[in-house]
């Protein structure tokens, strides 16, 4: 493993740095978590959606009145409520997007299969599926687009007010991309990549229970929303009330990997239904219903790529056009459509660079956040180009990505649009990735695996986890919008019998917390994490949140525990200034350790032990002079600088730390069945400075599963009508136990020069494994007729019909030399 | 043609304490465990069989609660991983999965818990491959199953 020293950090080496077991664990694994699901009111309510059966379709009539009759049913709402009792939720894209009119529920017409068109509350879970099997609903079907070329046509309409399925486009265009072109010595030319539809499925579905004061008009969401503050950036003005009435609370969360940042038409329901019938209402979403009507991935076409290479191998260039489909609503979109630019050149240094893209909505479910949002797609474009021009031009792989890998000595490097990455090694954790996976041995491997009829294939994916968002970027896509820069927040307090309690405006999802914050607690204030009560989840009312609170984007170890940091290091400076007063010493012989406040090399009765300081603050104050009021209790926001986007030029820093992971993978395809099986794998993940690295690798190996999975059988499969096929684990194939390869891992601490802590956020770089897979693949059919493996998803009859017909396959790229 | 039964008493077993109680026929013993009895560690994942997290055992076995009505437990010794070990303390196996961080979320380790509570039972010392064959049903979305294997076996080592 290669460490280098931490310039930036202030803290010492303590308990930052250890792999201590989890606070969170103990009660979990007794099954003592509370989910949001375990929580019960007095005369709550289960609300059931009825859902459309078609992906697009008028819809003629909604008749409740059977359901209504039926014992136990409290209540039900339709669209045509939701549009008189609430506004349109807002747009962030310009026209035509922005002119898209999203409401809580289907007004007038559905646009994806499994969309909400009304609910209904009754007593028990049972009654309410009853009830909504009661609801008569009359559609009218009308023609429906599943493919996003087609939908680029407008020969169907989804969105009448939009005039066109455009959301929204743009032309990014950095150094001079025709140059490199007309300069090279070859260009290579691919037709066409797509990028399949897949998301994370975390196995907690989503839901809440909702409860209204009508005293106070207030709302309190128990959830599990992972991005509360936005959430309520979204649902406030819907709801056509201020943000403070709207109150997030959050304990354990079953995963999430950006799944749960677009549940706010739901729960506005869930709002209108508690107020209506004035009592708690609960909803806990289906698998079905999460794999049809949640939150997809996004899916990518990528046309007309066309790459400059010079001779040597170096590449210079590229441009493509990107077409993303988001599904029926924009919803978080269209920040997809610019959220790759944080990773614009890959890890390579690409000087120009220009992608035209397109956004447009399909008859398929939303699509929301999915772990790698958005720069997984584009980097799976950079690492497909990468291997694709390494096949064409014969190159190595392993050494064209070295000679175009952003060097070490060039950090921290500014890409072609202003982004700054940090710092990293890339071809020294390629080299550990190459020695874990024994790159030496492939061709004897390849040999022996041959001598059993199967095709071995070695990959490498080169990944980028870019954290810590600046949201002016979404400036880039509408000048007019209000968002810039990011910010979290963390309170820490000493409590009267010496208790250290610590808030997070973060809403962990399994990333542990509650003990990296208490980790770097400890180290500031001189006592065990043991000692440090990290409260868990969100709560609006701890008043430790921000604007953009909540746990995705990567950020935790940048704004979260810069949040901690910053809150802890406040408390301990009123904590040594109160010793001193209190031991009658100057405040530079104050140490806290151990959970006492002592003099350094004083007499030991010279200490005071965090008891006896909040004592003295809560309950014990009268002896203090007026002049001197520390309260041991404070907020901090940690507010990451980025300076403003130019948004002539596209250009400015998007994101503020990127951690890289680099994979290896040996896969061995059968030749009879297309059948690929992973059979060696090694990850190198660089986060800079790791506070926890058991929990570090915990999320290579996580995100590794999701990489797999994806690359090898995990796919959103629509019919011609729009109906998903893969709408629960039967048909939509998750890894288990016996499908997970052994995984090596490896690390490199490249500390962030930007970050409070060193440490880069993490755990989105699995997308780096579909990349090395893909590539593994095409490797593997180079003896099998050098098929070009064009799509991100490669189950056995789609691997199978590349060996059939390689040629086919090999259409899709040209390559001319001068 | 007589009217259809809708509900019925059950009689049963959980985690030793005798249980009496009148539940609708139609009401799967996952949701009779978690919203009659209150023991929400029990957990659901999916609505097909497939994800595991509802592992619970009964008369000894391990058994989807999703996948079963609650009146078909009638007479049946139904445990919970309420009912792993007494209060306060932890199975070998659970300080294991702290111990090997074989959890990230928590979701799915109440029935990864149950599952290979019932392998360590039938089998002690499970090889790697023995683990991942009876945790085939379980299914985890955060770990890629690394750490649970490691934290098995290892329990398994020191039963």
């Amino acid at each position: 493993m290669t460490v280098t020293e931490q310039p930036t950090t202030t803290l010492k080496k303590g308990f930052v740095g250890q792999s201590i077991p989890r606070k969170e664990d103990r009660r979990l694994v007794q099954g003592q978590g509370t989910f949001f699901d375990d929580v019960r009111r007095h005369g709550m309510g289960y609300v059931h959606f009825v859902r459309s059966p078609y992906a697009h379709a008028k819809i003629v009539s909604i008749d409740v009145a059977k359901a209504l009759e039926l014992d136990g049913v409290y209540g039900t709402i339709t669209g045509d409520e939701v549009a008189i009792h609430t506004d349109p939720f807002f747009e962030m894209s310009v026209e035509p997007g922005g002119n898209i009119t999203d409401y809580a529920l289907a007004v007038g017409r559905v646009r994806h299969m499994g969309e909400p068109v009304a609910a209904v509350c009754a007593a028990t879970r049972e009654l309410a599926r009853d009830a909504a099997e009661l609801i008569e609903v009359e559609y009218e079907p009308l023609p429906v687009l599943v493919d996003a070329e087609e939908s680029l046509k407008d020969e169907v309409i989804l969105h009448d007010d939009a005039g066109s399925n455009v959301v929204w486009s743009g032309v990014f265009d950095w150094g001079d991309v025709d140059a490199a072109l007309a300069e090279a010595d070859h260009v290579v030319k691919i037709d066409r990549l797509h990028f399949h539809r897949f998301s994370s499925t975390p196995l907690e579905c989503a839901g809440a229970l909702v409860e209204y004061d009508k005293g106070t008009g207030e709302w309190t969401l128990t959830c599990n929303h992972q991005m509360p503050g936005v959430g309520a950036i979204w649902m406030a003005p819907a709801l056509r009330v201020g943000i403070d009435k709207l109150r997030f609370v959050t304990h354990d969360i079953g995963g999430g990997f950006g799944n749960k940042i677009c549940l706010h038409p739901q729960y506005v329901v869930l709002c209108l239904m508690s107020r209506k019938l004035g009592r708690p209402v609960q909803w806990t979403e289906w698998r079905t219903d999460q794999h049809t009507a949640n939150a997809h991935g996004n899916e990518r076409t990528f046309l007309d790529v066309e790459v400059a290479v010079r001779s040597d191998g170096t590449m210079t260039g590229f441009k493509v056009r990107a077409l993303d489909d988001c599904g029926a609503f924009p919803r978080y979109e269209p920040l997809g459509c610019i959220i790759w630019a944080q990773v614009t050149p890959g890890m390579y240094s690409w000087r120009n660079v220009r992608v035209d893209f397109t956004q447009v909505c399909t008859n398929k479910s939303p699509v929301s956040p999915n772990r790698g949002y958005s720069r997984m797609q584009h980097l799976w474009l950079t690492e497909r180009i990468v291997d694709i021009v390494a096949a064409e031009l014969g190159l190595d792989p392993v050494e064209v990505r070295k000679r175009n890998y952003v060097k070490a000595e060039q950090m921290p490097y500014e890409t072609p649009n202003g982004c700054v990455y940090d710092s990293g090694d890339y071809a020294a954790a390629l080299d550990i990735a190459l020695d874990l996976i024994d790159s030496g041995s492939i061709e004897k491997r390849r040999e022996e695996a041959a001598s059993r009829g199967k095709l071995l294939g070695f990959g490498i994916g080169s990944t980028l986890d870019s954290g810590t968002n600046n949201f002016g970027q979404s400036t880039l896509l509408n000048p007019e919008l209000q968002f810039s820069g990011n910010n979290e927040a963390a309170s820490v307090k000493l409590d009267i019998f010496g208790e250290v309690v610590v808030t997070l405006g973060t809403v962990p999802q399994g990333q542990g917390h509650e003990t990296t914050a208490a980790q770097v607690v400890a180290d500031i204030l001189g006592c065990s994490p043991d000692q440090v009560n990290v409260r868990r989840g969100h709560d609006t009312w701890f008043n430790s949140h921000a604007g953009f609170s909540g746990t995705y984007a990567s950020q935790f170890a940048f704004t979260g525990l810069g949040a901690v940091k910053g809150a802890a290091e406040l408390v301990r400076d009123e904590m040594i200034q109160l010793s001193a007063a209190v031991l009658q010493a100057p405040p530079e012989a104050i140490e806290l350790s151990e959970g006492f406040a002592r003099v350094k090399d004083g007499p030991p009765e010279a200490a005071l032990p965090f008891m006896a300081l909040g004592a003295i603050i809560n309950a014990n104050n009268a002896f203090l002079p007026p002049e001197f009021n520390p309260t041991l209790n404070h907020r901090y926001v940690c507010r990451p600088y980025f300076g403003m986007v130019d948004t002539e030029k596209k250009t400015g820093q998007r994101t503020r730390t990127y951690a890289l992971q680099i994979y290896c993978v040996v896969v061995e395809a059968d030749p009879e069945t297309g059948e690929v099986d992973v059979v060696d794998y090694a990850a190198v993940d660089d986060c800079g400075v790791r506070i926890n690295p058991q929990i570090v690798e915990g999320q290579v190996h996580g995100a590794t599963a999701h990489a797999l999975g994806a690359a090898l059988h995990e796919e959103f499969v629509y019919d011609d009508e729009g109906t998903l096929l893969t709408s629960n684990f039967y048909d939509y194939h998750v890894p288990h136990a016996m499908d997970m390869p052994p995984l090596k891992t490896g690390a490199m601490e490249s500390p962030s020069p930007v970050a409070p802590l060193g440490a880069k956020g993490m755990g989105e770089g699995g997308g780096g494994g579909i990349h090395c897979i893909c590539s593994a693949i095409q490797d593997a059919l180079r003896s099998a007729g050098g098929a070009i493996v064009h799509d991100s998803c490669n189950p056995p009859h789609r691997v199978w019909a590349m060996l059939q017909d390689p040629e086919a396959m090999r259409a899709n790229v040209t390559v001319t030399s001068r | 043609m007589p009217e259809p039964v809708t509900s019925m008493p059950v009689s049963l077993e959980v985690n030793g304490e005798q249980i009496e109680l009148e539940v609708p026929t139609r009401r799967l013993l996952v949701h009779f465990i978690r919203d009659d009895l209150g023991l929400t560690g029990t957990h659901i994942g999916c609505d097909t069989g497939n994800c595991g997290a509802c592992t619970v055992h009964v008369n000894g076995e391990p058994v989807k609660s999703c996948m079963m009505l609650a009146v078909q437990a009638e007479g049946a010794k139904v445990s919970t991983v309420e009912g792993l070990a007494a209060e306060g303390e932890l199975t070998a196996l659970q300080q294991a999965f702290n111990d090997h961080h074989a959890l990230q979320c928590g979701y799915c380790t109440p029935g990864m818990l149950m599952s290979a509570t019932a392998l360590l039972e039938r089998n002690p010392s499970p090889s790697e491959e023995d683990v991942r064959y009876a945790l085939q049903g379980n299914i985890c979305r955060c770990t890629g199953y690394v750490n649970i294997v490691e934290a098995v076996v290892a329990a398994g080592g020191s039963a």
